[in-house]
């Protein structure tokens, strides 16, 4: 059982200790802050509802719901299994490519074809490409929360170069409907494993570069170190995932510990946090494994193009889906953790239940108990460090 | 432990909460009693043989014909095994009760059904609508809703 928390005592306001300089008691009352939905801090419409003791944070209530749009109502209505895959693209707006993974994964299981081996390499290669645009997305926005504005810019101009290989491959930018199920829409253009490896070998350094710009920074590490801690065993409670866990010092990730595709053929390393810079399950460490996962996304890339087979990019299957009545949840390991589709068939042409279990959605329930008791100024830190994608929370 | 044993402890420890199970699903999922949840999660993460310690997921569901239900998918981090439960309802008395005490995370997936399926969460400590504004009327996820004209004197769909 998780205990409530309580507030450290130096942060409780003893009713009259505070003086004015004639002598008089000043009045200590809580107030009740609004944060959002318009704010620039809340990456999206998120609001927060803030209670204060002067500047301290007894309470925080998340109100969300501002984005949605009705997905999982939405993909029951559909003509064919298909067309939910590009609403899949549109949770998570960040990171597209691996929400179609995930449901893909979900309808294969169901109909229990195999996809050809090259597919799979070209869906590792492309998720991780997203993953590390993800994380520049999530590093450098974090950067502007902490005040940093530069690494910004960093993180943007080398993001640009991913989106330009999505283009070549699919001839979208943000949004693909790339995998398809059992497949993909198109193979990959002959020049692009050349530009995908230009690209590997020009990002590893700027990595180290961006570390010293902002994760070294002491100012940056300062603002960062032992604020928004988040223990493991609360971690594991809340079910939280992705960096989220594994910054709290959990050793889990859904590549190695529940394999898909071809993440078992390939040689890489989960990164934790360690508390290096203060408590482990701090917003340092969240940023950290962020910043190391990147590292191993390029290594997964650089091995899966060196094994990356030749072949169909599509297996056969069936015109008209239409998986028989049954049930299954498939998850993925996305940037922001993991994600999970709960299909049920029916054994028509259409999903007759599809329940997205959003990362962002859940990562985001722990914000009240990792934020009570600290600072207002660090509560845009800790916001920041969950890494949200309002259009995942919402659905 | 596969999903035999863990449905052979569940029954010899709860009995009739155990309702009903298909073991050789894709897979394998357990119905229990309703207004038992509680306990059988209390005992499904706390049994060392089991330490069921994290919720993967949440899930409402409408099954036509008047039954709602939801889904539990339960993971194992010690062990690494999978188990679904599911507990159902009908539309005249939607009622399960809330296992939020239990894994912190069924807090919102609760509060979520509750917005769009309209099960009253029993023993929730913050039962309230999620994703859709506090005056929505209906839950738009059951299979017979219909949408409403009008939403606060605004045409829907406008």
């Amino acid at each position: 059982m998780i205990e409530t928390k309580t507030l450290p005592t130096q942060y409780v306001s003893q009713p009259g200790a505070l003086k004015t300089s004639s002598g008089q008691t000043v009045r200590t009352d809580e107030m009740i802050i609004n944060m959002g939905p318009q704010h620039p801090s809340t990456h999206g419409v998120l609001r927060l509802e803030i209670v204060v003791d002067g500047e301290i944070i007894i309470d925080v209530i998340p109100h969300i719901g501002y984005l949605h749009r009705c997905f999982e109502k939405h993909a029951e209505h559909m003509a064919n299994y298909q067309q939910v895959i590009p609403y899949c693209d549109r949770l998570d707006y960040c990171a597209a490519i691996n929400e179609e993974h995930s449901y893909v994964l979900a309808v294969e299981r169901l109909l229990k074809i195999e996809v050809p081996e090259r597919v799979e390499y070209i869906r590792v290669i492309m998720a991780e490409l997203q993953r590390i645009a993800s994380h520049l997305i999530a590093v450098g926005t974090f950067g502007i929360d902490a005040g940093a504005f530069t690494p910004f810019l960093y993180a943007f101009h080398d993001r640009e170069l991913i989106l330009s290989l999505f283009e070549m491959t699919c001839g979208a930018r943000l949004l693909y409907n790339y995998f398809w199920i059992g497949g993909l829409s198109h193979d990959i253009p002959p020049q692009f494993a050349d530009k995908a490896k230009e690209f590997c070998t020009y990002f590893k350094p700027r990595i180290k570069e961006f570390n010293d710009l902002l994760t070294f920074n002491e100012i940056f590490v300062k603002r960062t170190a032992n604020v928004g801690v988040l223990p493991k065993d609360v971690a594991i409670n809340y079910a939280c995932s992705g960096p989220m866990l594994r910054g709290s010092g959990v050793n889990w990730d859904l590549r190695r510990d529940d394999p898909y595709s071809v993440y078992h053929k390939i040689e890489w390393e989960p990164k934790i946090g360690k508390g290096e810079m203060g408590t482990v399950g701090d917003v340092w460490d969240r940023h950290i494994v962020r910043m190391r996962e990147m590292e191993e996304s390029v290594k997964i890339i650089e091995q899966a193009l060196a094994a990356l087979p030749e072949g169909n990019v599509q297996a056969a299957i069936p015109k008209r889906i239409r998986p028989d009545a049954g049930e299954v949840y498939a998850r993925t390991e996305t940037p922001r953790g993991e994600l999970g589709f709960y299909l049920i068939s029916d054994g028509t042409g259409t999903p007759f239940r599809l329940k997205c279990r959003a990362p962002a959605f859940v990562n985001l329930s722990v914000l009240p108990e990792i934020s009570r008791g600290a600072m207002i100024a660090d509560l845009v830190l800790i916001a920041g460090s969950t890494d949200i994608v309002l259009g995942q929370v919402d659905r | 432990m596969t999903a035999d044993e863990i449905y052979n402890s569940l029954k010899a420890q709860f009995g009739d909460a155990i309702v009903e199970a298909k073991l050789d699903a894709l897979q394998p999922w357990i119905v229990v009693d309703p207004n038992r949840t509680k306990e059988i999660a209390l005992f499904l993460r706390d049994e060392p043989a089991t330490q069921f310690d994290s919720m993967m997921c949440l899930s409402g569901v409408d099954y036509n014909g008047g039954k709602l239900g939801i889904v539990y998918h339960l993971f194992s981090m010690v062990h690494k095994h999978k188990i679904v439960l599911k507990a159902h309802c009908t539309k005249e008395n939607p009622h399960i009760q809330s296992v939020s005490s239990v894994w912190g995370t069924a807090n919102w997936h609760e509060r979520e059904v509750f917005d769009m399926y309209g099960v009253v969460i029993d023993e929730h400590p913050d039962l309230r609508r999620i994703l859709l504004p506090y005056d929505w009327e209906g839950h738009p996820l059951r299979k017979d809703y219909k949408v409403p004209e009008f939403y606060n004197g605004m045409k829907v769909p406008y």
